[in-house]
Parts: structure tokens; C-alpha cells; sequence
């Protein structure tokens, strides 16, 4: 699994049967140190997450999991919300900012 | 399965209910000197690892959702292994 934060919503009206009422969030994944990795994806949320908020999510096989016994083609799916994470504060990276309100990442500016 | 160690810990109220009782640890991939190879990733720990422990990561689905316990899991990576501290050379 990793980390990501929400930045923006696709919306797709002609799609798979199986992704019919799903909701398409795009993801910028983070590291622990909360910088970006990678470039941003689109992923189908299980959990009611919305844009700025930092959640975690599975890709390949399991996406599909959290519909079960809905068949839904992703092969990448948001499973939870982080309300906090913490590092090991003696690790080899830069230590973590201080958590930020999710009031302050409106700012975020997201696909629509 | 790979060597990995332990810098964090997530919480995470709202999540999928098969993960509901689950502790979600920050595992970065090591070498066999410890040194990081990768980037930390979440992980499910099914054995009561802690920080700054050295552990084996599974990163694959069928294994990681089987040492949760909980068939059809939506997990890809679970840690299932606590190296001994001369564990690995």
C-alpha cells in the first residue's frame, strides 16, 4: 500500500458497467516526508475520501477487493483514510513537517 | 519477501473493513546492510513488529491478505517476520 494525497475528482460518464456510481479520485502518491512520488493516478475510492485529504491505497489484483462481490475493473483503490502517520523521529530521512489542517490544502487545485 | 525497516506508523480511523483491527506500519526496503534500497511503503503487520526493527516484507497480495488472516483483503504487502538481530549477513 502507499500514501497519497487527493487532488482532484475525474468524472467519466461513458465507462465499464462495473465502474458505474464508483467515485474516480486523482491521487499524487507521498512519501513518509510527505513530498510527491511519482507522477499522479487515477483511483476508485472505497472508503468516501475527498480532495485534500492524505489516504492510503492498493494497486493490482487487490484494488478490486473492497467491491467484492462486485465485479469493478481498477487496478488501484483508495481503502483509508490517514488520520495521522509518525515517523521514527532517529531515521535517515529529513524529519516530518509538523501535519498540516486539512482546511489550509484547499488551495490544492484538482481536475474536475 | 524482502529485508525491510521499520520508520513509522500510520493511523487511520475510516478504512475498509477488512483491514478494521489492522496496525499499518511504514516499512522502507534495506539491504542486507541496512542500508535503504527503496521507498518506505505501508504495510500490515500480522506479527507485532516495532520501530526500527528489521523485518521480512511479503509484497504480494495472496500472501499478504493470508498472514492477515482474512481472505479476499485488500492488502499487498504484510510483514511477516522479525529478523534476528544477527539475522541477516
Amino acid at each position: 500500500m502507499h500514501l497519497a494525497q487527493v487532488i482532484g475528482t475525474v468524472v467519466a460518464t461513458i465507462k465499464d458497467p462495473g465502474l458505474a456510481g464508483r467515485t474516480f479520485l486523482v491521487l499524487q502518491p507521498l512519501s513518509p516526508e510527505r513530498e510527491s512520488v511519482g507522477v499522479p493516478l487515477v483511483a476508485v475510492d472505497s472508503v468516501g475520501a475527498g480532495r485534500g485529504e492524505e489516504v492510503f491505497f492498493v494497486r493490482g489484483r487487490e484494488a478490486s477487493f473492497p467491491f467484492l462481490p462486485a465485479a469493478v475493473p481498477t487496478d488501484a483503490s483508495v481503502i483509508g483514510i490517514c488520520d495521522h502517520w509518525s515517523l521514527d523521529a532517529s531515521g535517515s530521512r529529513p524529519p516530518r513537517r509538523k501535519p498540516r489542517r486539512r482546511s489550509s490544502r484547499a488551495t490544492v487545485k484538482g481536475q474536475s | 519477501m524482502r529485508l525491510a525497516r521499520i520508520v513509522g506508523t500510520v493511523v487511520a480511523t475510516r478504512k475498509n473493513p477488512k483491514l478494521e483491527g489492522a496496525k499499518l506500519l511504514l516499512a522502507r526496503p534495506v539491504d542486507q546492510a541496512g542500508e535503504p534500497t527503496g521507498a518506505a511503503q505501508l504495510a500490515i503487520d500480522a506479527i507485532g513488529a516495532g520501530i526500527g526493527e528489521l523485518v521480512l516484507l511479503v509484497l504480494e497480495g495472496r500472501a499478504a491478505g493470508s498472514a492477515l488472516g482474512r481472505r479476499a483483503a485488500p492488502v499487498d504487502a504484510a510483514i511477516v517476520g522479525i529478523v534476528d538481530p544477527s539475522g541477516a549477513d
